[in-house]
């Protein structure tokens, strides 16, 4: 009898051919969901990275970050700082932006990895407080009351409104697809293993040779990196910047949070779950308005104590589902 | 003159930021436990404090006397009605469940009381202050917020090392299980760590009350403030709370004199600084 290693069961393998028809569904979007219709996907795909990354981080790494919104903000920033002072087309600032949130995310990761557990929380908040106060200081920006993408370069995307509108939907398409493709197969390479070894026992991963601080690294920086490509391309939807909407811990953190923590954290497919629900109880109560994030807060909670894996890590533990092939198992085979 | 007064007056506000500190040091030394949700729960102690000298026509001095148990009280059942089921050896159940409380209060006092903000009046007491040169006074409630702050610490020290509470809770932070062992009921001793953090918080949130306006909104740059004058001074070191809260009143208070948009920023950065060159306090010796 031999044993081998494989990641596929019967459900990742539905699960697959379920993500090929929806994806051609989605790049159909335009097509069929309407203006309206585009922007809520457009914000339920950007909600969908942002709580992937987090989950990244928080889930994978332990990293407990409630500083993300640092990112999301200066990619916004470098987006519009780039566009309008020097006269780069729009959609080249997102890569670019992610290029030098990647580089602001070492000195970062230098300082505040010196903080453990609930305290790197705090201090990364401190960091995105940094980044939103200076960021008010600079005058060519708008300083405190922001700034907005000129019309001309607005217009310069493409011919006209419909043109630049499905445009800005195809990218944003192509966007999640690419970072959680990123995050697919950032899990299955060795950082992957290294990563649910972290999950799962930070010092048994550190006693079978796991470099428990550079993984930790290449994961900030990685997230540092896609976050703030998704606050560009937010924030070219948007067209319009402040420090309060850029660095926002309410939207770009807590929301995260709640999506991931609701969905599932520690599994890949937590975040599309949560987005799900997120959307759906946004779309029933929003009319409630601050009693809307009391019911999401209360239901985080709930969950963090009554099914701390999310509603997916509770299906899941009790089906053995998972929707990509991502868990490795041994297999027995009969010669 | 001016520079002397701009120093003394962040002296004196850094007592407050030592009082965030103290109830956030205080939990996190007795049960590891990073609450989120401190910052929000000082503007909940302002509003109670706003209630109250409403309700009762006190002054706000006085009202500390409803102000602290109300806290305490609320903080007992937090704990043993929510946080000790988060208690563990991982770091996220407590604080997610921290995070969320945290939204839940800022927008449950949003609900009750609006985003306008609100003061305190301490009537006389409030301009009352002590000449002490040409063009250098000190008002009188910032001296007494100062001599409340310094007399907590105090007394959180002689609590720690002098009674049978600081020795449970010495106990419950060296090793909970053997603490349980030895007769403590681990869960009582949590919630009594977070009752006397709410109770510092109270005092805490009624100084903030009368010094400056508040809102809903104003709870997290609070457990920001507490956070770095934790990590300034040290944490495993309650006098280095103090000095923590000092230095960053002052460092505050020199940004905001070269320029009003630096104030809280040269906080922030002056935290980095400590962060980067000394990473554990300034009055710790063990590293974290």
């Amino acid at each position: 009898m031999t044993a081998s290693v494989t990641r596929a069961t019967r459900t990742s393998t539905i699960g697959v051919v379920v993500v090929a028809i929806a994806l051609v569904a989605l790049a159909l979007g335009p097509y069929w969901a309407g203006r309206d219709g585009m922007r809520l996907l457009i914000e339920a795909y950007t909600y969908l990275v942002l709580a992937s990354l987090w989950n990244l981080l928080a889930g994978y790494a332990g990293l407990v970050s409630v500083g993300q919104q640092a990112f999301v903000g200066l990619g916004g920033y470098v987006l519009f700082a780039l566009a309008t002072l020097a006269g780069v087309p729009p959609l080249l600032c997102i890569p670019l932006a992610g290029i030098i949130a990647a580089i602001v995310a070492i000195p970062v990761a230098a300082i505040t990895f010196r903080l453990r557990g609930a305290y790197f929380a705090i201090g990364s908040w401190v960091v995105a407080e940094v980044f939103r106060l200076g960021f008010s200081q600079v005058a060519a920006l708008g300083g405190g009351s922001g700034t907005s993408l000129p019309a001309a370069i607005v217009q310069g995307m493409a011919a006209n409104r419909t043109a630049r509108e499905h445009l800005v939907y195809w990218v944003a398409l192509g966007l999640m697809v690419a970072i959680l493709g990123l995050i697919v197969a950032l899990l299955r390479s060795r950082y992957g293993l290294a990563l649910t070894a972290l999950r799962d026992n930070e010092v048994a991963a550190r006693s079978n040779g796991v470099d428990v601080e550079r993984t930790k690294l290449v994961v900030f920086i990685f997230a540092a990196a896609c976050t703030a490509m998704a606050g560009s391309l937010i924030f070219l939807q948007k067209l319009r910047i402040t420090p309060d909407a850029g660095f926002s811990v309410n939207d770009w953190t807590a929301l995260v949070i709640f999506i991931t923590v609701i969905g599932g954290i520690g599994r890949f497919e937590g975040p599309f779950v949560g987005v799900v629900v997120f959307f759906l109880l946004r779309e029933t109560l929003s009319d409630l308005g601050s009693i809307y994030l009391m019911i999401l807060g209360a239901i985080a909670i709930l969950i963090m104590l009554k099914a701390p894996r999310g509603l997916w890590g509770f299906l899941a533990e009790r089906t053995d589902a998972q929707v990509l092939p991502l868990q490795r198992r041994v297999v027995a085979r009969g010669k | 003159m001016n520079w002397v007064n701009t120093i003394l007056q962040g002296v004196l506000v850094g007592g407050l930021y030592a009082m965030f500190a103290a109830g956030l040091s205080l939990i996190f030394g007795v049960m590891k436990l990073v609450n989120i949700a401190h910052g929000d729960l000082i503007v909940l102690a302002a509003y109670v404090a706003l209630i109250v000298t409403d309700g009762l026509g006190l002054n706000p001095i006085a009202s500390l006397l409803v102000v602290v148990p109300v806290m305490a009280v609320i903080g007992y059942c937090l704990q043993r009605g929510l946080l000790n089921r988060t208690m563990g050896d991982d770091i996220l159940p407590p604080l997610l469940v921290t995070f969320g409380l945290s939204v839940i209060l800022q927008n449950g006092l949003l609900e009750l009381f609006s985003a306008d903000s609100r003061r305190l009046q301490a009537g006389a007491l409030e301009t009352a202050s002590l000449q002490l040169a040409d063009g250098l006074s000190l008002g009188v409630l910032p001296l007494i917020q100062f001599g409340l702050a310094v007399a907590i610490i105090a007394g959180l020290h002689w609590m720690f090392y002098h009674t049978a509470l600081g020795r449970s809770f010495r106990a419950v932070s060296d090793d909970p299980r053997v603490a349980q062992l030895m007769g403590l009921n681990n869960r009582h001793v949590f919630a009594l760590a977070m009752a006397l953090s709410l109770a510092i918080v109270a005092v805490a949130g009624v100084f903030l009350a009368v010094r400056t306006n508040f809102d809903p909104a104003t709870g997290p740059a609070r457990l920001i403030f507490g956070f770095e004058a934790v990590i300034i001074g040290g944490l495993s070191s309650l006098w280095g709370t103090l000095l923590g809260g000092i230095l960053l009143g002052v460092v505050q208070a020199a940004g905001a004199e070269l320029d009003p948009g630096w104030q809280v920023l040269a906080g922030h950065v002056a935290f980095l600084a400590v962060l980067a060159f000394r990473p554990q306090g300034l009055l710790s010796r063990a590293s974290r």
